[in-house]
């Protein structure tokens, strides 16, 4: 059964929003990394959660022209236009008073949100019209979608990927760096409008597909994901439209296949699968890796501080260091050194010295500041250099003599 | 409408609304000026999977194992946001972002995957609760009120969110220098020998038993109101602190009273037959309140704009 669902089996409908689904998840994943890169990921929060009295009052206002107010086009541009309020109270609010953006975001999304409860208590009160499925606006239900919604669901969500892809060039400029993107001409207050706007597409479309109160993660988690994997910001925005894609797909489809499946909550939780194996194996910033760079540092420190034990004459007392030396070789159980050992330990010696001269002259000062205790100097110095610090060493060694 | 009617319809959820509005005001005096006026909005989603949980270890809901769900919920959040952060050396907001939407969508999962068709737990109950459901049906009028059998009989919500404000307003009161002194300037507060992380931990945590212990009653939506707006609002009137804990006070009063009212008569007034969500009726009047300061506050502008007083 999934895996019909995953090959896109279950029928023209579930496919259609499958694939809308997959599309709305990409252009989420590219948006939301201009959102995430500047820094303002939570603003999505507001603007989903304001979408709630406007399409309350849309589903009223098509009821009272006489419809059964279902029409998703019609409630949607009611979402799209109360969001697009609540945006502006957003930043309407962090600019011209002095609260900060935090304050404006909660306060637009609990009251909207608050405001559209009330609308949908009314709205159950009413006797015309239909107002089954309007609950599943709050966190996605794609089951028993009529044939022309899922066409508008997957057409819109290919209109707003294609927007993103189109703006991709002057919001990635925007976002990583806006000082530049202002001196090179761009208009960066139009592009973070059109950032918001993208948001706000992404937000409408999703809202039958996650719902209201979920669509935020859909913009959060991938680029979040996408992070992990590469420094570079046109990476990160391929990578994190790839999470969003496939959260989204595989989501839609294990909620068409699968019984009590609500769409939001599985396509949530496969974003933040991807995100929890990023967070744990991804190269570099990865925890895994970051552990293992960790253990490996810490082997260099122990076997160097062993080694210039071991010339000094000094007995080892650490266990660890103990341990390592006697698995390279280096040193017996009881803590003499091998011949390799020795000869290991003299170079140890020899490096540490000829850093110590360097460090105490300020003619070196450039070479010294990348002492780290574990740096071979034939790294930093040329042969021609270490053949001075070494005359220097036998300098001092005859006075002292 | 006589006094028997009011005291055993309206007395106790009026009483209850003002309770959470208050217990959640308080910290969130602190929580907006120090930016972190979100994690109300983060703690009261995380609350349903705590209770969903706590429903399928014990098979029954009774508040106890619920509250110590939505509390452990609350803990493994700020603790695995706090992870996220560190580890993967995210901003705060986005960690905030992947943590609570992923609490929250598993346990709308928990929830659906469950059978709770026997009793009442739905996503909707956890987001705008049923503050006019309250009755105390044994009231039978002012009376009842020195009457100990008809006490007994009081809805187990309002004791406990009065019990939960009386600690919130401890807690604010005992620890009112340092949690001032380290919200305006952490880094005097630490010169002058304050732990100030341990203490930010507490006001989270204080808001975390705030917001857990209200949403039962009053659903989450109300929480988040309550946190921000009424702190907010009251931010724009004044630059005391002491004054703007009062004006919040007030405010979050206010906006409980006239939020309950209108939602309950309000429709009546208009010639409609039902009453509408109180929940939303009280943050919509706490908006109100907000975008009426946001206009008119006499300290609305930053910094230089305003006189210092």
């Amino acid at each position: 059964m999934i895996t019909d669902a995953l090959l896109l089996q279950l029928g023209y409908n579930a496919t259609l929003v499958t694939l809308g689904a997959a599309l709305l998840g990409m252009a989420a994943g590219v948006g939301g990394t201009f959102l995430f890169l500047r820094k303002r990921a939570l603003v999505s929060d507001a603007i989903s959660h304001a979408t709630l009295p406007g399409v309350a009052l849309a589903f009223m206002v098509m009821v009272a022209l006489g419809g059964d107010g279902r029409n998703l086009v019609g409630l949607l541009s009611g979402a799209a236009l109360s969001a697009a309020a609540g945006l502006l109270v957003v930043s309407w609010l962090s600019t011209r008073t002095r609260l900060a953006e935090d304050a404006a975001i909660g306060s637009v999304l609990s009251v909207f949100f608050g405001f559209g409860i009330v609308l949908l208590t009314v709205i159950q009160t009413m006797s015309a019209g239909r107002q089954a499925g309007l609950e599943g606006f709050l966190l996605g239900s794609t089951a028993g979608m009529l044939r022309a919604d899922a066409l508008v669901i997957a057409f819109s969500a290919a209109a707003t990927l294609a927007l993103v892809l189109i703006l991709r060039r002057p919001l990635t400029l925007a976002s990583f760096d806006p000082d530049f993107a202002t001196s090179t001409g761009q208009n960066v207050t139009r592009t973070d409008l059109a950032m918001m706007g993208l948001v706000l597409a992404v937000t409408v479309v999703g809202l039958k597909i996650v719902g209201l109160i979920l669509i935020v993660a859909l913009l959060i988690i991938p680029p979040v994901t996408a992070r992990f994997w590469t420094d570079r910001t046109d990476r990160v925005v391929l990578i994190s439209g790839l999470v969003g894609g496939v959260s989204a797909y595989v989501g839609a489809s294990m909620s068409a296949a699968l019984p009590d499946m609500p769409t939001g909550p599985i396509i949530v939780l496969v974003g933040f699968a991807l995100f929890v194996v990023s967070l744990l194996l991804a190269p570099g910033r990865g925890v895994v890796s970051a552990v293992l760079r960790h253990r490996a540092y810490q082997r260099q420190v122990h076997l160097r501080q062993g080694l210039l034990a071991l010339a000094h004459g000094q007995p080892i007392y650490e266990r660890m260091t103990l341990r390592l030396l006697r698995r390279q070789g280096w040193a017996l159980p009881d803590g003499v050194a091998t011949p390799d050992g020795r000869g290991r330990a003299t170079r140890a010696l020899r490096d540490e010295t000829r850093w110590q001269v360097i460090r105490s002259d300020p003619g070196f000062e450039a070479a010294a500041a990348l002492y780290d205790g574990l740096t071979p100097i034939e790294t930093v110095l040329t042969p021609d250099q270490i053949v001075e610090v070494d005359s220097r060493i036998m300098a001092r060694s005859e006075v002292s003599a | 409408m006589s006094g028997e009617e009011f005291v055993s319809l309206s007395l106790v959820p009026l009483l209850t609304g003002i309770f959470v509005a208050v217990a959640c005001a308080l910290p969130g005096n602190f929580l907006v000026l120090r930016r972190q006026a979100l994690i109300g909005d983060a703690i009261s989603h995380v609350v349903l999977p705590g209770i969903v949980v706590a429903f399928l270890i014990t098979g029954v809901v009774s508040t106890w194992p619920m509250l110590l769900g939505a509390a452990a919920a609350a803990v493994v959040a700020v603790i695995s946001i706090e992870a996220v952060r560190r580890l993967g050396q995210i901003e705060a907001g986005a960690a905030m972002g992947v943590i609570f939407t992923a609490m929250f969508a598993g346990g709308v999962l928990l929830l659906e995957q469950s059978d709770t068709s026997s009793v009442h737990l739905d996503v909707e109950h956890a987001l705008y609760g049923n503050l006019e459901s309250l009755i105390w049906l044994d009231a039978t009028g002012w009376s009842s009120l020195w009457d100990i059998e008809a006490l007994a009989g009081l809805p187990v919500e309002l004791p406990r969110m009065a019990l939960t404000f009386v600690g919130v307003a401890l807690f604010i009161a005992l620890f009112w220098r340092p949690l001032k002194i380290s919200t305006f300037d952490e880094g005097f507060a630490r010169t002058i020998g304050m732990r100030t992380a341990p203490l930010g931990l507490a006001l989270v945590i204080v808001a975390a038993i705030a917001a857990v212990a209200a949403f039962d009653a009053v659903g989450s939506i109300i929480v988040i109101a309550m946190f921000i707006c009424p702190p907010a609002a009251a931010r724009l009137m004044t630059n005391r602190l002491e004054h703007q804990v009062a004006w919040s006070v007030l405010f979050a009063t206010f906006s409980a009273v006239l939020g309950y009212v209108l939602a309950g008569y309000g429709p009546l007034w208009i010639g409609f037959a039902d009453s509408v969500s109180a929940a939303g009726m009280i943050a919509t009047v706490s908006g109100a309140v907000l975008g009426a300061t946001a206009v008119f506050g006499p300290h609305r502008l930053r910094g230089a704009q305003t006189s210092i007083g």
